[in-house]
């Protein structure tokens, strides 16, 4: 067989003659190529992916600790919420005790000015009351006198004055 | 041979003829077109597997996916059908399959020399992992490694005739091993090469072989990578059978 | 005239190794049908078991390219 495929048109496989010098170069390149795959390829390719899973476990880490984070900061929030809530309740009601007792205290003062204005007013009315009666029998004693003066009869003021005074009683 | 044909001459085994690239006999150490693919071959892995994953970018370019998808696609293999013990293993099978996909590949390449053709290359390839695999298995469990022959389930009277079939056909693995490699790989490029021949003696229906070998060469890539991954799972299942010969 | 008939005898030896590819491609086929098969009643299960299909395909094949070398070895190498 190895005769014919060396001489003829056979089957190069078969040929003997070229078997050493395939094995040699084949050994070679499996030998090369097994150094660069074992100290330089597969390495590197493994460190990469090493990196890969470490950081998408390290990002998956973090994301789930931001996750907390953002859940402690909505709860602070709602509780600053609910604080400033009952804060402004206070305020309100403080606000609201304290205008109600500056009302009061202006009810009570306005009351007290008033009282105080309509002493007054009623002590002037008495006194322009008083003035008025006087003035009355004033007037009532000049025209009495008067009235006497032209009935020419003598009236002294004494006598006038009583009767004006007690006609001005039984009119009381 | 096919010359009696006349006009029709067809000569699908010249492809695999292995030349002295500078001329002059072929002594062992002869650079040939043998040396050249292989050099090929092994640059190709190369720039695939350190020059593609240079950039060690977190989120990787195309060529470090690439990279990356094969280094996980052989590691997976090595690790669910050898077993997760077979890892150290794992730079040598990883060599082998990268070796045997980029010479099946450009293989290919019209005008190319197929190194995994031939039967040498294969049978030593093949051999290799046999006697590894055989001296790790007396090395790993000793004479315990003979019960991988010795069916424990069959009946008494059976085992030795069993003992005697699986001793047989443990023997022929790296011949079958070897001889699929080469088979696939000859049998493809013959087969297109007898077509393209085909095209030539045809005159004006010359495009109906080419159809033909555009087809054939689908399958033929098809056929490159699958023999790739068939003869690194078949490793690893030797190797399973080595690191736990238990049946 | 002897040698024309060896030459007839060789072809034809090369012609019935032949046959025995369609043998292996009965058998890559089996294996492909009864996978998918039972990929489709349990296809949960089919992901794992790609390896396995692959191999006994290997085997499959592996005879059939045995029948093919002969049949390369008697045209080429007889």
């Amino acid at each position: 067989m190895a005769e014919t495929a060396a001489s003829g048109p056979g089957m190069p496989q078969l040929d003997i003659t070229t078997f050493s010098n395939q094995i040699f170069w084949l050994v070679v390149a499996l030998v090369v190529l097994y150094f660069v795959m074992s100290r330089v390829a597969l390495p590197r390719v493994a460190s990469v992916l090493a990196d890969r899973r470490g950081a998408i476990t390290a990002d998956i880490a973090a994301a789930e600790e931001y996750k907390l984070k953002a859940q402690d900061a909505e709860d602070a929030f709602k509780k600053a919420e609910a604080d400033a809530r009952a804060e402004a309740q206070r305020i309100v009601e403080a606000a609201k005790a304290e205008m109600q007792e500056a009302l009061h205290a202006q009810i009570a003062k306005a009351d007290a000015e008033i009282a105080a204005k309509s002493a007054e007013s009623e002590k002037r009315i008495r006194e322009i009351t008083a003035n008025a009666v006087e003035m009355v029998a004033e007037v009532s004693n000049d025209v009495t006198k008067d009235i006497v003066a032209a009935f020419d009869m003598k009236a002294d003021a004494r006598s006038v004055t009583a009767a004006v005074k007690a006609q001005m009683k039984g009119d009381a | 041979m096919a010359e009696e044909s006349g006009g029709l001459v067809i000569k699908p085994m010249d492809q695999f003829r292995v030349e002295s690239l500078f001329g002059g006999d072929i002594a062992w150490y002869t650079p040939t077109n043998v040396t050249l693919w292989m050099a090929l071959t092994v640059l190709a892995a190369t720039a695939l597997m350190v020059f593609g994953a240079r950039g060690r970018a977190l989120v990787p370019s195309r060529a470090q996916s690439a990279a990356e998808m094969t280094y996980g696609f052989v590691y997976k293999m090595v690790e669910d059908v050898a077993g997760h013990d077979a890892v150290r293993f794992f730079p040598y099978i990883f060599t082998l399959f990268l070796f045997v996909l980029f010479a099946n590949l450009l293989g290919l390449i019209p005008f190319a020399f197929t190194t995994t053709s031939h039967i040498a290359v294969t049978a030593v390839l093949a051999f290799t992992v046999f006697f590894v695999v055989t001296a790790l298995g007396f090395i790993l469990h000793g004479t315990k490694f003979l019960k991988l022959f010795w069916v424990d389930s069959a009946p008494l009277a059976l085992r030795p005739v069993l003992a005697l079939i699986e001793v047989i056909s443990y023997c022929v693995r790296p011949v079958s091993h070897s001889i699929r490699l080469a088979g696939a790989m000859m049998a493809g490029h013959a087969v297109a090469k007898v077509f393209a021949s085909f095209a030539a003696a045809l005159g004006a229906f010359f495009f109906v072989p080419i159809l033909a070998v555009t087809a054939l060469y689908a399958l033929e890539l098809l056929v490159a990578v699958i023999q790739a991954y068939v003869f690194t799972i078949l490793t690893c299942v030797y190797l399973k059978d080595a690191l736990h010969p238990a049946h | 005239m002897e040698g024309d008939i060896a030459e007839m005898g060789k072809y034809i030896g090369v012609g019935l190794t032949a046959i025995g590819m369609g043998g292996a491609a009965i058998g890559v086929g089996n294996i492909a049908g009864n996978f998918l098969s039972g990929a489709l009643r349990n296809p949960s299960a089919a992901a794992g078991q790609t390896a396995m299909l692959f191999i006994g395909i290997a085997f499959a094949e592996a005879l059939g390219i045995f029948s093919f070398l002969v049949a390369l070895l008697l045209m080429f190498a007889v």
